[in-house]
């Protein structure tokens, strides 16, 4: 890379910094507040052009299982809006097998298109990352 | 906060937004528009409208490269671009967009 000369050049900026990102999610939607604020720093990540990953392990696979019903315990729905990824360009989204057969899940119980790993694929996944944030 | 048309009142935030996405209707977007100080042509309502059913859809207000994206995917290229949507909204077609459709500020909207 030659050396910058303090013009703001985005594209030269950008491409030099792209680092992987990996956002792990281990907890189920809602009780607590952890599925919703990675998924707020996920879309706001996107604004940066990095290389996001999604990772759902343990009850965090529940994030995006289809049918989630919240009339009762009076929150917000917001399991549509990880359809809204893809529009956002964060299009690696991984689930480990593992959490999915614990709970007696499979790849047609989720609602957006996903990378089924094993858990050792998984781990080798994490260990590629620049960044790992975990909700 | 808010405003009142015709009897009918409704909450809005610091920011102007409306609180309750529900309370949305084509009078409050039209009170919304003139504070931001937009015409609305058909063209606005388009946006607006595509914003409404983006938001349906998503339960989130999209960034605005996002919307740009999802315009010119549904209305074509020649309304899927910046200038378009700025020409239309000067102050940003998300944010002044979005208030006048009765959505929550964009999330990645910095």
């Amino acid at each position: 890379m030659t050396e910058s000369t303090g013009g703001i050049d985005m594209d030269e900026d950008s491409s030099g910094t792209v680092k992987k990102f990996a956002f792990i999610n281990r907890k189920a939607p809602y009780g607590t507040v952890y599925a919703l604020e990675s998924l707020e720093v996920v879309l706001i990540s996107a604004a940066f052009d990095q290389d996001v990953s999604l990772m759902f392990i343990d009850d965090g696979v529940y994030q995006i299982k289809k049918g989630q019903g919240t009339k009762g315990i009076g929150m917000k729905n917001f399991s549509p809006t990880y359809r809204a990824l893809e529009g956002y360009d964060i299009e690696k989204l991984y689930v480990e097998k593992e959490s999915l057969e614990e709970r007696g899940l499979t790849e047609a119980d989720l609602l957006v298109d996903v990378e089924v790993l094993s858990r050792a694929d998984m781990a080798a996944l994490m260990e590629e990352q620049d960044v790992i944030l975990s909700f | 906060m808010g405003f009142e048309i015709n009897g009918k009142t409704y909450e809005t935030d610091e920011e102007g937004y409306l609180v309750n996405l529900a309370e949305w209707d084509e009078e409050a977007a039209k009170y919304l528009a003139k504070e931001e100080k937009v015409e609305m042509t058909e063209s606005h309502w388009e946006v607006v409208n595509f914003l409404r059913e983006y938001y349906n859809d998503y339960q989130i207000a999209p960034a605005v490269r996002v919307l740009t994206k999802a315009i010119g995917k549904k209305l074509g290229p020649e309304k899927g671009n910046s200038k378009y949507l700025y020409e239309l909204f000067p102050y940003g077609p998300a944010k002044q967009a979005c208030k006048i459709a009765g959505l929550p500020k964009p999330t990645g909207c910095i």
